[in-house]
């Protein structure tokens, strides 16, 4: 993407530019692993360590703005150039709030403590595993300009949604049948929505590489399948 | 070398079309300098004609009210019609098809002549103007459309040369309007204009395509991203691409386009 152009310096900011967003989002996806590792393991002290490291993604986010704003405002740049560095923008943007939701995750492992039961707790790395693959993935496709893989990351989203769905049910059946389980299911809760929003957010991400790299917007019918906003009934649970 | 690629990429124009260009060749001796130039001009647009020098763009722009004629080794096929009339055919009066076909240089040319008579230089011409009166109100009003009125009004019979460079441009904006054209051309009007005059000149461009049909070559892709609707990219002779400009400088088709806008070669 970043050669060949007349002005061998604005090639030099492009690479710079990618180079920053890929290490900003290799930051935020082990944050995202290590808080549901803290979570698994109750971990505090990693717990503690993802928490502090979201600073270093705040810098990254700022320095990406200030960045992508002198580049805009020394080079102009058109077609592709434009395309990928206003893409970087939002990806930075996108990134950024996976960290908070990463660090979100981490704060819950003293509150959650030993109050819920070991069962739901396997939903977390279940979903943990596939939000960190679509982070992975969609960083890949960025790096590589690949197509099909964003395209594929996108896909994901849906099922990703259905196990949220599914891990919403879950929860809710342990918290009607034993309520001392309710502090420890809702954070938990939190978490699994925390989980679900990472993966819209890697979504948005894998059609802002599609845009970058196509010119053209992804085709409009995103997979949909988050239904729990609609879940009022208890009798909807089962 | 590779060999010349002649594929063009056209999105076709939505709305009327004013100035159609069908199958163009023109060679200056032995040098083919356009291949096959195909290219609606839509009426009460701007049409911006980009391309590295050399291109073919501002021989283009010059077929278009037949300027090349002037040039002996200059032969030219293929079809140009304004509202359908062939401006090369043989019952044409040039004269006649210049005062429809006005244009504005890159270097501001007034005639060294007071501001009043440069532009009252054309309706005298084409005898347009049918009093004193008339041809005052002609030359009023141009430069008023012109955007020059307020400047030069207390001042109308002092040299045009007088004049800065941006005023200047605006002048022979004023002067090339005054005849009523259909259409206007311009041969990068702002290369000799500081910021400020070229923003002037860019604000008049958008005021002037609700009554005419402007046809525009510059090097400026900033310019041709401001002020034009249509954008067509000339390379080595051959139109690459013509579509709506917003599509040219975000997700041009062709490679050699995006290569262009994207400052890899030129």
């Amino acid at each position: 993407m970043a050669d060949n152009h007349t002005v061998s310096a604005f090639d030099q900011e492009l690479n710079a530019l990618k180079t920053k967003v890929l290490r900003m989002g290799g930051i935020a996806e082990a944050n995202v692993a290590a808080a549901i590792q803290a979570i698994v393991r109750r971990d505090k002290a990693l717990a503690d360590r993802t928490i502090s490291s979201d600073q270093r993604i705040d810098v990254f986010d700022g320095e990406i703005s200030e960045l992508v704003t002198r580049l805009l405002a020394l080079r102009q740049p058109m077609a592709v150039d434009l395309r990928f560095i206003v893409g970087t923008l939002k990806i930075a943007t996108d990134l950024e709030r996976i960290g908070d939701y990463a660090k979100n995750i981490a704060k819950r492992t003293t509150a959650i403590g030993t109050a819920v039961p070991t069962q739901p707790m396997h939903a977390i790395p279940r979903m943990g595993e596939m939000v960190l693959g679509m982070v992975k993935d969609v960083l890949d496709s960025l790096s590589a300009e690949d197509v099909e893989k964003a395209v594929a990351v996108r896909d994901r989203d849906a099922i990703l949604d259905e196990l949220y769905n599914s891990v919403f049910r879950e929860l809710l059946t342990y918290m009607m049948e034993d309520p001392r389980t309710i502090t420890g299911c809702t954070h938990l809760l939190f978490i699994a929505k925390n989980l679900e929003r990472i993966g819209d957010h890697a979504t948005n991400m894998a059609e802002a590489v599609y845009y970058i790299v196509t010119g053209k917007r992804m085709h409009a019918d995103r997979p949909k399948a988050d239904v729990t906003a609609e879940i009022s009934d208890p009798s909807q649970v089962a | 070398m590779t060999a010349l690629d002649f594929t063009t990429h056209t999105i076709p124009l939505e709305g009327k079309s004013k100035i159609s260009a069908k199958n163009v060749n023109l060679w200056y001796g032995e040098k083919q300098a356009l291949h096959n130039i195909n290219l609606e001009v839509g009426e009460n647009q701007v049409t911006a004609l980009i391309g590295p020098s050399g291109c073919g763009k501002s021989t283009f722009l010059r077929c278009l009210n037949r300027m090349n004629d002037t040039i002996p080794s200059c032969r030219i096929q293929g079809d140009i019609s304004i509202d359908g009339d062939d401006i090369y055919a043989q019952s044409l009066d040039v004269v006649h098809l210049r005062a429809r076909v006005g244009m504005v240089f890159q270097k501001p040319n007034p005639f060294p002549k007071s501001i009043f008579d440069n532009v009252a230089y054309g309706p005298r011409l084409h005898g347009l103007s049918e009093s004193k009166d008339h041809l005052e109100h002609i030359v009023k009003s141009s430069l008023e459309r012109a955007g020059l009125w307020k400047e030069v009004s207390d001042r109308l019979l002092s040299p045009g040369t007088g004049l800065s460079g941006g005023q200047q441009q605006r002048l022979c904006i004023a002067r090339a309007i005054a005849v009523s054209p259909e259409v206007i051309l311009m041969d990068e009007p702002c290369s000799a204009l500081d910021p400020i005059a070229t923003a002037k000149v860019e604000e008049l461009i958008d005021e002037l395509r609700e009554n005419f049909t402007i046809a525009i070559v510059t090097h400026s892709m900033q310019q041709a991203a401001r002020v034009s609707q249509r954008t067509a990219f000339f390379h080595l002779g051959v139109l690459v691409e013509n579509g709506p400009t917003e599509g040219i400088f975000t997700s041009p088709i062709d490679k050699r386009t995006q290569d262009y806008v994207t400052g890899r070669f030129g």
